[in-house]
């Protein structure tokens, strides 16, 4: 592991949670490197030119802060509880995420359900395409080259890598995702969590479940391999 | 056979994924942001698939020595130097005063 750069978890440990910023917002970072300088040069040119405007630049990227891996949590615990909502989804993703307030505009979305006997992980061996309007941007591993190149290859020894560690009676299917067309993974409703409702069960759906890298959460909120 | 290009690696060998988290900086989500916005539909000036067409036909050197976001600002730039919106004499012009200004700013130690 050479690249330290990367929200080393040592480092979110001296300053408590990695979002609780104090009473003081942190000076924003100078820009050094050549592709900072170009992009403050483009975003300058286009708002100058009137093409965009900064309010423009700034309500989208606060609408893709919303999107987060929770909102694919509501929609995967609802199926868990939901058997006809659950049938809907792996029929037709788009129609079904939209009963939940979830758009996935000019996209196919198609949700795949894990089971005891199939795991499913998606990856993007061309560049990365992600359901992001249900999970958020995608997370750096998920754009790698190692990711990338080796998921379709080796996928047992890559989830071994994420800790998670499936029976050979499993059968890992990986699913190559399209710029047209994305993938959500369903995960398996851990067991013991009979009567839970929908909220409670949504906390024990993390991102990398909804990917396939892992399945969800124990009842105790721990990570099963 | 067809040759494959630097952005076609699924198969190929390659080492341990490093897992570490990565919260996208400001700059990156701008970058994102502005790319979304090209693309909608009050501006409308580009598809998802010409951006894949700039990015994919990066030299490989180039490509593999970019950040992803750094791709995605290199098909930006492209882009809207293909599309008539801005001119390369305009972003260099550009890029040369955003520098000097930060540049001034750099505290003298």
């Amino acid at each position: 592991m050479t690249h330290d750069d990367h929200g080393d978890e040592h480092h979110d440990h001296d300053h408590g949670h990695p979002h609780d910023h104090g009473p003081f917002q942190p000076d924003l970072k100078e820009p050094s490197e050549d592709w900072e300088f170009l992009e403050i040069a483009l975003r300058e040119l286009l708002i100058d030119k009137g093409v965009i405007t900064a309010r423009e630049v700034e309500d989208k990227i606060e609408e893709w802060d919303g999107k987060v891996p929770e909102n694919g949590a509501k929609v995967v615990a609802r199926a868990w509880l939901d058997p006809a909502f659950k049938k809907r989804l792996l029929a037709d993703g788009n129609k079904a995420v939209a009963e939940l307030g979830f758009e996935f505009p000019g996209l196919k979305l198609v949700v795949i359900e894990n089971t005891s006997k199939v795991h499913n992980v998606i990856v993007c061996t061309l560049c990365s395409c992600y359901p992001r309007a249900l999970l958020g941007l995608p997370p750096l591993w998920y754009k790698s080259r190692e990711y990338r190149s080796r998921t379709v290859r080796e996928p047992r020894a890559v989830l071994r890598e994420f800790g998670t560690d499936l029976a050979d009676s499993v059968e890992v299917r990986v699913v190559d995702s399209t710029a047209d067309c994305r993938f959500l993974v369903l995960p398996r409703r851990p067991d013991g969590t009979d009567g839970w409702n929908e909220e409670h069960l949504a906390k024990l759906v993390t991102r990398d479940s909804m990917i396939g890298t892992a399945l969800a959460l124990t009842p105790q909120g721990e990570r099963s391999s | 056979m067809t040759k494959r290009g630097v952005h076609d690696m699924g198969g190929d060998a390659a080492g341990p994924i490093d897992r570490h988290e990565h919260e996208p900086s400001l700059a990156e989500r701008r970058i994102d942001a502005m790319m979304l916005l090209m693309r909608d539909q009050k501006r409308h000036l580009w598809l998802t698939d010409e951006n894949r067409r700039t990015i994919e036909s990066m030299a490989p050197g180039d490509y593999e020595a970019a950040g992803y976001y750094e791709r995605w600002l290199h098909a930006l730039r492209g882009l809207l130097v293909e599309k008539g919106v801005l001119t390369e004499a305009e972003i260099s012009e550009r890029l040369a005063a955003v520098r000097a200004r930060y540049d001034a700013a750099e505290p003298t130690a």
